[in-house]
């Protein structure tokens, strides 16, 4: 579980993150949704531990980051795994050496014991034949099931993820989607998302904080989405055509 | 009139102020880097290989250029010295005497590092940089990697092999010498070898080593920094390449200076 409490972050005199405030329980996927500029990434990068936050504390099963040695917060990241929007493989590597560069950076396992793992869990996300490709070979859906593969490979307790179907097309982007919550209910993983895809809020959102100029707007479930009257919201997760449709299909036939 | 002049040298000593804080402030990062490179070490056996790699790409990647560069700069230097020495009461092996002291003390130590500034420099800064703009350093730094020790550290291992190429670019430059001299008709082998041989001072060579292994640091950390802090795109990748190759030009030149004055001078 990961507690905010009160987080400020300024870049000089731009004053990004306004004293958020939120929860994340283990096993639930967890959305941040908001603007291009509302502060999603900087958010995200000060749970990672990239930015640290000028007033309040982030909290990680108990462990206040604020108060851990410079050991135990490296010990704390290898906790943490990340899902990039642009997936960030390593390019010089093949998709099995990607998956395995954390096992061989971290962990004393033999090379067996750390091929079963490398299998397992591009099985797990469903890429069996690709072990020796490289990054530049295989499409982006399956570099984002990569990224997935190498951010679950150390067992996790935490999984961020930076907008993880941005560029993907919409089936493509539901099966990450799907893959993403599969694996945080099967692991019991704390996970993070930042996206701007409302297919996800929908899908996915068992928890969405809605961040507004750095404030946060809004949280609650992608059921109680459809239900609230907070104006920020609804503007913007039914800005499109279709979503005012939905809405209102669903009001009708709530009333 | 007095008002705008006073504000006008206000605007120009604030310009040049912010200017040499910019680069103190580089200067005070670079520094920290190269620190923070020997911190928290990566697994052996990953950093070997990496280092082994890094020799391959870094230093017998770059053999070829250095040797080809080398023996027609050994030849220039031999025909241009013997062009200007053209009174009969001077040997005929001034002309090697004259070769080995230069590519020796100057052109093989300096000239190549200049030329290894570009060929390796834009190499390491394009490597990096497109590590940094595709997240890949991120990625490391939120798995718990060190990412400057990961990157550069291999790099500076490797050039600790920079004075053999170094060594290589002296005996082919004078070979290259010796060929222009005696194919070229401007003096007899046996002059030649003769004044390779004279006055030879073993110290010249510790000292060409000693620049070498300074110029090595400075070719593998300076485009380091430039593709590490780099931001922007594939474009800034590009001009980062370029800013590094001539900073580490810059700096060669000048520690080339220093080092010159506080050993030979």
């Amino acid at each position: 579980m990961i507690e905010v409490e009160n987080v400020h972050k300024s870049f000089g005199d731009t004053h990004v993150l306004k004293g958020i405030t939120t929860s994340f329980e283990d096993g639930k996927t967890n959305l941040v949704i908001g603007q291009s500029g509302s502060g999603k990434t900087v958010f995200l990068k000060c749970l990672l531990g990239l930015f640290e936050p000028e007033e309040g504390q982030i909290c990680y099963n108990g462990q206040f980051y604020s108060e851990l040695s410079t050991s135990e917060r490296r010990d704390l990241r290898q906790e943490m795994g990340m899902v990039f929007q642009g997936s960030a493989l390593f390019d010089s590597m093949t998709v099995e050496g990607n998956v395995m560069f954390p096992l061989d950076m971290f962990t004393k396992q033999s090379k067996a014991e750390m091929q079963d793992r490398v299998d397992f869990v591009l099985e797990r996300v469903n890429l069996i034949d690709a072990h020796k490709k490289f990054p530049s070979e295989i499409s982006g859906g399956m570099k984002k099931r990569v990224a997935i593969a190498r951010a679950i490979v150390m067992n996790p307790k935490y999984l961020f993820c930076d907008e993880p179907n941005s560029g993907l097309d919409p089936k493509t982007a539901i099966l990450i989607d799907n893959l993403i919550q599969e694996i945080t209910r099967e692991y019991n993983i704390t996970t993070v998302i930042n996206t701007h895809d409302m297919n996800s809020v929908m899908e996915i959102g068992e928890k969405i904080i809605f961040l507004k100029d750095g404030f946060k707007e809004w949280e609650g479930t992608n059921k109680e989405i459809f239900k609230t009257d907070n104006e920020a919201v609804t503007n913007f997760v039914y800005s499109s055509e279709l979503f005012k449709k939905v809405r209102q299909m669903y009001i009708e036939e709530r009333n | 009139m007095k008002v705008k002049c006073t504000s006008l040298f206000l605007f120009l000593w604030l310009q040049v102020y912010f200017w040499r804080m910019k680069y103190l402030e580089a200067i005070g990062k670079y520094f920290i880097m190269v620190y923070e490179v020997f911190k928290k070490p990566t697994k052996w056996p990953i950093m070997r290989s990496l280092i082994l790699k890094e020799i391959d790409e870094l230093i017998f990647g770059s053999l070829g250029i250095i040797i080809f560069i080398a023996f027609f700069i050994g030849g220039v230097v031999t025909i241009q010295t013997a062009l200007n020495l053209n009174s009969p009461f001077l040997p005929k092996s001034l002309i090697g005497f004259a070769t080995r002291q230069s590519v020796i003390l100057e052109f093989a130590p300096t000239f190549t590092s200049i030329i290894m500034a570009g060929k390796v420099g834009s190499y390491i800064t394009s490597s990096i940089g497109t590590m940094r703009v595709t997240e890949q350093i991120d990625a490391l730094e939120i798995m718990g990697v060190n990412s400057l020790n990961y990157l550069v550290f291999p790099k500076i291992t490797a050039m600790l092999m920079y004075p053999f190429a170094v060594a290589i670019a002296m005996y082919v430059g004078i070979l290259g010498g010796w060929i222009a001299a005696v194919f070229g008709g401007y003096a007899p082998s046996g002059e030649f070898i003769k004044g390779l041989q004279m006055d030879f001072e073993s110290f010249h060579v510790t000292y060409a080593f000693i620049k070498t292994l300074v110029f090595a640091f400075v070719i593998a950390t300076v485009p380091s920094y430039h593709g590490f802090y780099m931001r922007g795109g594939a474009l800034e990748v590009g001009k980062a390449s370029t800013t590094a190759f001539v900073w580490t030009s810059v700096v060669i030149i000048i520690l080339n200076y220093i080092l010159t004055q506080l050993m030979l001078g």
